[in-house]
This record gives structure tokens, sequence and C-alpha cells, in this order.
């Protein structure tokens, strides 16, 4: 039984022992093992040449992973907090997502972004963002979003070896909350690809990372699908539409403010494709529009199952 | 506890052709007869497509062009130096150094009208595309030459930028990466006087823009840009030694933009006609000539018979370029990721060519 930490860390050291142009790169990744200990003992395996400890610079260690991935290395950098990527996001709207279309395929940029996200660990500002909606707008870049142990050591080897760049978001909350049985050897999830959780008739429950745990516990006693979108770009719209058309209510549940939120997406594409499905109007259940609040109103912010209970008794009485 | 002196520094200038075609011999790099001719007719061609997009593009046959007029020795004799030995970097102001490396005209014509083909370099060649977003590439170029280090490939990398990039934050986290992890990288600032509107002198209150690359922990060295033997010899050098595993070079090329920004651009709402005159009489490329002619390596008609080439290279590049076609609207649905993803073939498939 694993914690998400270290089946980071089982994954990192399996791709790396793989494939030896794999290399990690970020702020105090090396000697200290990183922040939350996702590379710890990386660096006295692999050596600093492949555990490389960065000077104190989003937007340029995003900026090299590009170059580095460019010719020949498959750089997995970390960003020690969402709110820190922020720096990089030109890197990432800008180059790495382009490099591709822009030079018609001749190079590509086979890099992974690592970063923590979410809040419930209360942490000062800029330490619980989930703005994983406005990377998800980029064309040319990937978002995954793993919700425990297993799925997050599977996709993140699966991030690893795709050829186009991802940002793979781990819910800082979930990075030992939870435990579950990870196979030693390496393996991979296929990215785009959904996974339903548990199977029902009267509603489809949407979720995806730090909201799952809470969605699952909330599905409880109700006859519900509960889908892991696990990849948010590009999402399985087929999942999500064949639960949904079997289901005719859906609910999708987000930590980040509503407006423009992931969500906002699902469900607009339930509306345009499956409106004749539908029993009930498609409801999101999400945090505010409001800056997200210090630990001491973060609880008020955050979802909680009442509020997805809430949502999920409503969509059934319509 | 005295107060003391805890760093000087100097920057150092080289120039060693004057505007006269004057050189300075102790200072001459090795070239000799034959590739001091290659370089000026590198300096003609780049020229003759300069000019050629500018005519083309006030026709409306070619999209919004940044000339290169003024620039020319700084861009064909980097470039030059670096060949395919190291990996090429450029902003959008660098035809003159594709052009130097051999970039096939045709796919400069394609870039410069708006389409993306253009970019797609051609294998074997070490250009990274065009980078548009001012200063970004710095890191990019930064990482490239990790990536070489650690796959023992002896290709430092050489960026290029303008003056304006220098304030950005890109050229400082890369330039600082490739002073911490002491790389092999080339950092070219084409400081050709203005960013748009806003001069040099506005742009930072540093003296040179080289010893920005001293806080970095390396070398920064001032040349005259308009003069082909000092950017060459700098830019040698700082090459050598970037494969000598002792890191960074910044070179700022002391230059001039001759033409507006863009082909959208009116230069002479923010600058004296004086101040580009006095600029015109330091053309890199009457200065070459005037060297060449004082050594005997330009017999009469010279001149005239490389602009000739230059001109049937650019009618065969623009022909090329037309005969090519415009590029297939399904295109763009096929590179943004290497295998496209279920909802992008929807797109594709539901895609009506625009009618």
């Amino acid at each position: 039984m694993v914690n998400m930490v270290e089946a980071l860390n089982m994954a990192l050291a399996g791709e790396m022992a793989r494939d030896s142009n794999v290399v990690i790169m970020g702020e105090d990744v090396g000697v200290d093992g990183g922040v939350f200990r996702v590379s710890a003992g990386l660096y006295g395996m692999f050596g600093p040449e492949r555990v490389m400890d960065m000077p104190l610079a989003e937007s340029g260690i995003v900026g090299m992973a590009i170059g580095m991935s460019a010719f020949g290395l498959v750089p997995v950098a970390e960003i020690q907090f969402m709110g820190f990527l922020y720096p990089a996001f030109d890197q990432l709207i800008s180059n790495a997502s382009r490099i591709r279309a822009r030079s018609r395929g001749r190079y590509g940029c086979p890099m992974v972004v690592r970063t923590p996200y979410g809040g419930g660990i209360k942490a000062i500002e800029l330490h619980s963002e989930s703005a994983e909606a406005a990377f998800c707008h980029i064309p040319g870049l990937k978002v995954v979003v793993p919700s425990s142990p297993y799925t997050a050591k599977g996709l993140l080897a699966a991030a690893i070896r795709d050829p186009d760049p991802v940002l793979f978001l781990e819910p800082t909350r979930l990075y030992r909350l939870i435990k579950e049985e990870v196979p030693e050897e390496p393996f991979t999830i296929p990215l785009g690809k959904a996974r339903l959780l548990k199977e029902g008739r009267d509603a489809t429950l949407i979720s995806w990372g730090s909201m799952l745990q809470k969605t699952l516990k909330a599905a409880g006693a109700y006859d519900v699908d509960v889908i892991d979108l696990m990849t948010l770009s590009p999402y399985d719209e087929d999942a999500v539409l064949a639960s949904v058309k079997k289901t005719g209510r859906a609910v999708i549940i987000q930590e980040a403010p509503r407006n423009c939120g992931f969500a906002s997406e699902v469900a607009a594409c339930i509306a345009e494709k499956a409106i004749l499905s539908l029993r009930a109007p498609v409801t999101r259940v999400a945090g505010y529009d409001v800056v997200l609040p210090f630990p001491k109103l973060e609880d008020f912010y955050i979802p909680n199952q009442r509020r997805i209970t809430d949502a999920i008794e409503e969509v059934l009485k319509y | 506890m005295p107060e003391y002196t805890a760093g000087t520094f100097e920057v150092k200038r080289l120039d060693i052709l004057d505007s006269h075609g004057n050189s300075d011999r102790a200072l001459m790099p090795s070239l000799g007869e034959p590739e001091i001719k290659d370089i000026y007719h590198r300096l003609v061609l780049a020229r003759a497509f300069d000019q050629r997009v500018l005519a083309l593009q006030r026709e409306g046959r070619m999209g919004t062009y940044a000339s290169i007029l003024g620039q020319e020795a700084s861009q064909v004799a980097s470039a030059y130096a670096a060949g395919n030995n190291a990996r090429v970097f450029p902003s959008y102001r660098e035809t003159g150094a594709l052009i130097a490396l051999g970039y096939p005209l045709y796919m400069l014509f394609q870039y410069w009208s708006g389409d993306e083909r253009g970019m797609r370099v051609p294998d074997g060649m070490n250009i990274f595309p065009v980078c548009i977003s001012v200063g970004s590439h710095v890191p990019h170029a930064v990482g490239a030459a990790m990536a070489a280090r650690i796959k023992k490939e002896k290709l430092p990398s050489v960026a290029y930028f303008g003056d304006g990039a220098t304030s950005k934050g890109d050229f400082h986290e890369g330039a600082n990466m490739a002073g911490a992890f002491n790389l092999p990288v080339v950092l070219i600032c084409q400081n050709n006087q203005w960013a748009i509107s806003l001069p040099r002198s506005r742009q930072s209150a540093a003296a040179t823009l080289a010893q920005k690359a001293i806080a970095y922990g390396f070398e920064g060295i001032q040349v005259d840009g308009n003069d082909v033997f000092a950017v060459y010899t700098a830019v040698k050098r700082a090459l050598d030694k970037a494969r000598d595993g002792k890191g960074p070079s910044l070179i700022e090329c002391f230059t001039y933009r001759l033409s507006d920004h863009t082909t959208a651009d009116n230069a002479s709402r923010y600058r004296s006609a004086e101040e580009v005159e006095h600029w015109k009489k330091l053309d890199p490329l009457a200065r070459l000539g005037k060297f060449m002619e004082k050594e005997g390596m330009m017999p009469s008609g010279y001149a005239e018979e490389a602009a000739r080439q230059a001109t049937a290279a650019v009618d065969e590049g623009f022909r090329k370029y037309e005969e090519a076609g415009p590029p297939s609207p399904e295109d763009m649905f096929l590179n943004t990721f290497k295998t496209p993803a279920a909802g992008q073939m929807a797109q594709l498939r539901g895609f009506s060519g625009g009618k």
C-alpha cells in the first residue's frame, strides 16, 4: 500500500530507469527531494545531471524544458505549487504547446510539467490554486489530473512517454491522504480516457483530481455513474456522453471557480450532444467566483460532500 | 569592518573594419579571399531578399514583414561563424542569418506570406523555428545547450534577439541559467537602437547591453554590428569557448534598423531623418565592398554580377514559392499533437473547407 507521493516517486524512478533521456528539473528537487518529497532518493540514484536543482525561475525552468525536449531529452519539470506556474504560463501557451505546429512537425516537446494543485492544506496564498481550465484552453497542451496513488503512477508514466507537452496536476490534499495497492512494475494508463468508478442508472457524476474522493463519498447510497475524467485535455467525451445518455442527468463537480471552469466545457458538450437524453438541467458544483480565501475561510469555499449531495437530490427530483 | 570594492567589471568593444573600408590588420580574423567573397555574396543576397519582400508587401503579395536593412553584417557574419555546427534560435528579425545559413528562400517567402510550411526547418539544418514572443526563446536555447551537453553533442546554442528583449524576464532567466550551469550558449543581441518606437536610451539605463552578462557570471562584449569582421571574430571566439566547455557569452552587435519596425510601422513618427542618414553612412554592405576594392578582391563589374546573381536567386525562390501553392486547410488539424486527439479528428471530419 502506497500513498500518491510514493506512487509518483515510483513512476519517476521507473521511467528514469527505462529511458536515460528522462531527467527531472525543478526547485529543491535534488538533494532535498522536492518540497513534497516526490523526487526523494532520485538524486542519489541518478545523480545531479538527471535530477537538476534549478535556480528560482519558473518561466526559465519551463522554457529550458522546451529546449531540452526539442533536442532529445524528456524533462519532467516540477513547479512547487500551481500558483507559481503562472509566470511560466507564457512559455506553455506561447511556446511549448506550439513548437510542433510552428515547425510543422519537425520539432516536438515531449515534456511534463508537474505541479501540486488544489486547496485543503491550510497554506498561505497561491498555494491552493485550481486553475486547470486556463490550461485546458491551450491547444497543443495536454492536462492530466490523477485522483489516487494508482492513477498517479500510471498516468505519470503515460505523460512521460507522450510525445507532446503534458501539464500534470497532483491534488495536494490527496498526496498522503489515501493509500492503495500499486504494482511495483511500470505500467501506463492511457491519456485521454476516463474511468468509471461506480455504475448506476439515475445520474452521472463527473469529477477529477481533488474532488473525486468527495464525489465518491457523496455518491454513496445513490444509484449513479461516477466518472473520473483523469485527462482533462483532451478529455473522454465519449465516456461522458455514453453515461449521460444512459442516466439522463449530469452533475459535474470541480474545485475551481464556476465561471469558465472545466465543468462548463463538459456541460456545454452534454447540452450540444445529449440534450434529448436529459431529464434534468446539467448541474455544476464548483468553487465560488471569488479570490480563493486564506485557510480560515477555505472550507467554506471548497465544495463539500453536502453541496454535492444537494446537487444530486436536485437533479433527481427535477 | 572596512567598506571595500566587492566587484568591478569592464566591457570590451571590438571594431575591426571602419566605414571607409579600412581594417585593423592585427585584429583581422583568419578569413581568406574566397570566404570574404562568400560573406559578401550572402550579404547581397540577404539585402536583395529583404528588399523584394518589402516590395511584394507593398503590392499586397506578402504579409507584415520585419526588415533587416542595415543589420546584414550582424546577421550574416554571425551565422557564417555558426554554420551548421551550432543550433540557431532566431527571432523574427533574423532573415539575414537564416539566408546566410542556407535556408531555402521559397520557404522564407512562404513564412512571410503566412504559410506555416515555411517554418518546417529542412532536415539537417540546426535551426529552431522563428520565435515571435520577444525573448522567450532564450531559455529554449539554454535548454538545448543542456541537452547537447548531456547527450555529448558538440552543438552550442546561438540565440538571436534584439535590444528590447534584454528587458524581458526570459532573457534574464535564461542568461542566469546559462551562467549557473556554465552551458555552451552564445547570446547575440542585435542592438538596432530601436524597439519599435522606444530608443535604446530608454530601454535600459545600462551603458552597454553587453554588460548584462556580467551579472550572470559570464563575458559580454560589444562589437560594431555593421562590421562583418568584428561580428565574425566575436561569434567565432564565443563558439570556440562554448565548445571548450568554458560557458556562455553575450555579444551585443551595435547596429541600426534602417527600415521601419515592420511594414505596419512608420518610423518617421518617432525618429529623425538625420539619425537615419547618419547610420546610412555606416552601411555594412558598402563598407565590406570598399574593403574588398582596397584589397583587390573586387574587379570591375564584380558588385553588379553579385547583385545580378542575388536577384536571380530571389526570382527563383519566388517562383518556387508560387509553384508550391497554398497550404491545405486540413494541415492545421494535423500538427497540434503528434497524433490528433479524437475531438480534433471529429472537427476535421466536420470541416467544410471554409465553404
